[in-house]
């Protein structure tokens, strides 16, 4: 039998044995701890009484409150649309050129219009919908495939240059690459190009070559006086603004290997109405016409 | 061994994949080097077998410990730095450098792993052979068996890390090793389970010493949990890929089930053993309460094992599964506080040596992490708290409060005390040093975890937050905005906390670089206060 000897500092007896120099004291335990303890396992045993705990053979012990996470969330979400008090539904019966006229609906398009821009617009446009380089501004008023309500919905709905067949199309050629143009042609015409926003090319080109160059390869798309076409997704030239960017050096490599971006197609991914509401947000942003 | 080797060949040479064949080599590689140094072994031996004691005492088997106790802090150190980069991509997504090794989503089970079982891991070996050692007063069981689970698990850690970074998983999380690795740590586990069990079978102590009921909980438990979360079956033996025999929710609850007691016996149980020997050995005071000990040991272990379902509240799992994972958490509470009286209280009577003993301040301010970390636990396992803290970087800061403040603290504790004495070195190259890691670490882990719950509690709110009408107010992309501070603020953190280590493993060079022994190699070392 071991000895038990007093500790002097604590007047605790320790347990008597030791181990490579560690003795035990024989405190009793803490009450706080004890009855803590305890009250966490009563609370413990009222909670399963109420909540569905014990799994059973074939089923499990309901609980006496009867909660069920999914009726729960069958109450949040029915909470949910009384709150927003069939807006949804109401935004999907109004024509799409209404919903503007209705300040309360389009306050509520707008509300949701953030939101689901956030989420699925934002990754490319930005969160603002300042975009960045390759990717439209949709806050200016200049739009490549047109910035009525209709065009809007018809560009989120089919996307731009993907494999749908009913998404937009029409490129920027590889002109260069293609040898369409030759390497001395080139900064000639997009010499050309700089001058058409009213800004003076850097060093000395042939403008009115350049002019003759552009009205035989790019007036088709961009038309004579290069304000571009949105039926083809050809941007206005003259506006100063850029998707790629509108010095020399870029406008040459535009030239060169061409462009076509993509944007992806929303239906099936969104619902129709969302589609509708994200048109009304973009026409907001404020380049809407 | 050497059919092994030839097996491993064989494989290598049919494997579908380059990184199946490589780490095939790498088995073939390790199991000729084996081979080699058992036989070198057997031809220098001495004539008589190692004597078990000299002197009347225990010759205690240190090689194994010393070579635990370094090689955890160069994993320490490998898988801290992981962290860090890993925080500084999530803060700046442009240094994943677009290229799969250094991607994201390979850095971070390197780094999880890395810190956990190879730092972590590496801690409990050494300490829990050192201990068992000490508390029993007799020499490890075995002569190659220490060493073949030492080596062997660090082989282990070798084609885990290395999977991870070639991409090779089972997509589990903190048990992403492929059925191969699996199967070669449960032979090295098992040979670990023999040299404890043997070793306190031997003891010259009429009882088994508290730390040492840890340890073997820690084991065997550990065990149990990788035979059930690793059931795989192997598409060939000439892939790494298999599949789980669970499927659906049963799968996701057998995973966490492995999680949570990944936390509850590897980093909660084994890292407990360690304060009970390491704090009152430190502080040279009495364990504080003896009663206290057991029952909180029981109570601990009894309640773990349930409270796996937390971590997945609001999911598929049924609603009373819920409800027991909640309740046996809140009720793991008390258990966990246990513990901490128990580390704390032991000071009774040495509250002093905090002042001059930055070793005992740290391994203090540790059992004080585990509280805090074992009181928020609870509070998060509440369904309604959960609502809001699951899926957000709160719960990345309560890992830490405990992975850094826990059981990083308690570590480096042990392995300060432990170097001077397997060394036998006087004391520590510099406690100077010693203070300035835990301030330097100390910071780190204060801003790691408050900006963690600015951030994951911000991010909570957000994600609930509806406007007037009903709709939400947040898109995703703007909490991940709103984030980005915190992140900045995390990864400064982390480096703070790596900078200490670094501290650290100069400080232990040095200890054992000294010339300085201890004056009698029987007599512990003393500290020296600081002055």
């Amino acid at each position: 039998m071991a000895v038990e000897k007093l500790d002097s500092v604590t007047g605790t007896a320790t347990t008597g044995h030791e181990w490579d120099g560690i003795r035990e004291l024989n405190t009793p335990l803490p009450r706080w701890w004890l009855w803590l303890f305890y009250m966490c396992i009563v609370w413990g045993i009222g909670y399963v009484i109420a909540y569905p705990a014990w799994p059973m053979v074939s089923s499990y012990t309901k609980g006496v409150l009867g909660y069920a996470s999914r009726d729960q969330i069958e109450v949040d979400l029915a909470a949910l649309r009384n709150q927003r008090s069939g807006l949804v539904s109401q935004i999907e019966a109004t024509p799409l050129a209404d919903i503007e006229k209705n300040p309360q609906l389009l306050t509520a398009t707008l509300q949701i219009g953030k939101q689901a821009f956030g989420t699925n617009c934002s990754p490319c446009h930005g969160t603002g919908g300042a975009g960045s380089v390759g990717f439209p501004n949709l806050n200016d008023d200049q739009w490549l495939w047109g910035g009525t309500l209709d065009q809007i919905q018809q560009t989120i709905t089919h996307g731009i240059r993907n494999e749908s067949p009913d998404s937009r199309q029409g490129n920027m050629l590889a002109f260069g690459k293609d040898g369409t143009l030759s390497k001395t042609d080139i900064p000639i015409v997009a010499a050309y190009v700089v001058s058409l926003s009213g800004r003076k090319p850097e060093g000395a080109h042939d403008l009115a070559k350049g002019k003759q160059i552009f009205a035989e390869n790019c007036a088709v798309c961009h038309g004579d006086d290069g304000k571009g076409n949105p039926e083809l997704g050809a941007p206005n030239l003259t506006s100063g603004l850029y998707l790629y960017g509108g010095d020399q050096k870029t406008i040459e490599e535009t030239i060169t290997n061409g462009r076509g971006g993509v944007m992806p197609v929303w239906t099936g991914r969104l619902d129709p109405t969302t589609i509708k509401i994200l048109t009304v947000y973009v026409h907001s942003l404020g380049g809407g016409k | 061994m050497l059919a092994l080797a030839v097996m491993s060949i064989i494989i290598a040479a049919k494997a579908y994949t380059p990184e199946y064949a490589f780490h095939a080599y790498l088995f073939a590689a390790a199991s000729v080097a084996t081979v080699f140094a058992i036989f070198n072994r057997y031809f220098s031996r001495p004539a008589e077998p190692i004597p078990q004691e000299i002197d009347g005492k225990p010759n205690y088997n240190l090689g194994p410990i010393k070579f635990a106790t370094a090689i955890a802090m160069f994993w320490g150190i490998a898988g801290f730095t992981v962290g860090l980069i890993a925080a500084l991509q999530l803060a700046y997504p442009v240094l994943n450098f677009d290229f799969a090794y250094t991607n994201f989503g390979r850095l971070r089970p390197l780094h999880t792993s890395a810190v956990i079982f190879a730092f972590g891991g590496n801690v409990l070996l050494a300490t829990s052979f050192y201990v068992v050692q000490r508390t029993c007063h007799a020499r490890l069981a075995g002569e190659i068996a220490p060493w073949f689970v030492v080596l062997g698990y660090n082989f282990f850690i070798l084609i885990a890390g290395t999977g991870y970074l070639l991409g090779i998983t089972q997509g589990k999380e903190y048990a992403e090793p492929e059925w191969y690795a699996d199967l070669w740590l449960t032979v090295v586990w098992v040979v670990y389970l023999l040299v404890f069990l043997t070793t306190l079978w031997k003891r010259k102590e009429p009882h088994i010493y508290v730390a040492n009921w840890f340890y073997l909980a820690f084991i065997v438990t550990i065990a149990m949990l990788h035979l059930g979360n690793n059931a795989t079956v192997p598409v060939s033996i000439f892939s790494p890929k298999s599949y789980i025999v669970w499927s659906g929710v049963q799968d996701a609850m057998v995973q966490w089930w492995y999680g949570h007691n990944a936390v509850g016996f590897f980093l909660t149980a084994g890292f407990l053993a360690i304060m009970y020997y390491f704090v009152p050995k430190q502080a040279d005071r009495p364990v504080y309460s003896y009663r206290l000990s057991i029952v909180h040991f029981w109570a601990l272990i009894f309640t773990y094992i349930w409270a796996g379902p937390h971590h997945l509240h609001y999911t598929a799992l049924p609603d009373w599964a819920q409800t027991l994972g909640m309740v046996f958490s809140v009720v793991l509470w008390m258990p966990s506080w246990g513990g901490m009286i128990n580390g704390l209280m032991t000071l009774q009577g040495a509250w002093d040596k905090l002042r001059t003993d930055p070793v005992l301040r740290m391994m203090v301010v540790s059992v004080a992490f585990y509280g805090m970390s074992t009181f928020e636990g609870p509070l998060m396992s509440i369904k309604s708290v959960n609502s809001l803290s699951h899926y957000t970087d709160w719960t990345i800061g309560h890992v830490h409060s405990g992975a850094l403040g826990w059981v990083g603290y308690i570590s480096f504790g042990a392995i300060y005390c432990l170097v001077p004495w397997l060394w036998n070195r006087s004391r520590l190259y510099s406690l100077k040093l010693v203070n300035w890691h835990f301030w330097i670490s100390t910071l780190g882990i204060v801003l790691y975890i408050s900006a963690m719950w600015v951030s994951g509690i911000l991010q909570g709110l957000m994600w609930r937050a509806y406007t007037s009408l009903g709709f939400l107010e947040f898109s995703f992309i703007e909490t991940t905005e709103a984030m980005h501070p915190f992140y900045v603020i995390r990864a400064i953190g982390g480096g703070l906390f790596v900078l200490g280590a670094l501290i650290m493993a100069y400080n232990i060079w040095m200890t054992i670089r000294s010339t300085e022994l201890a004056t009698s190699p029987a007599a512990r070392p003393q500290m020296v206060p600081a002055e």
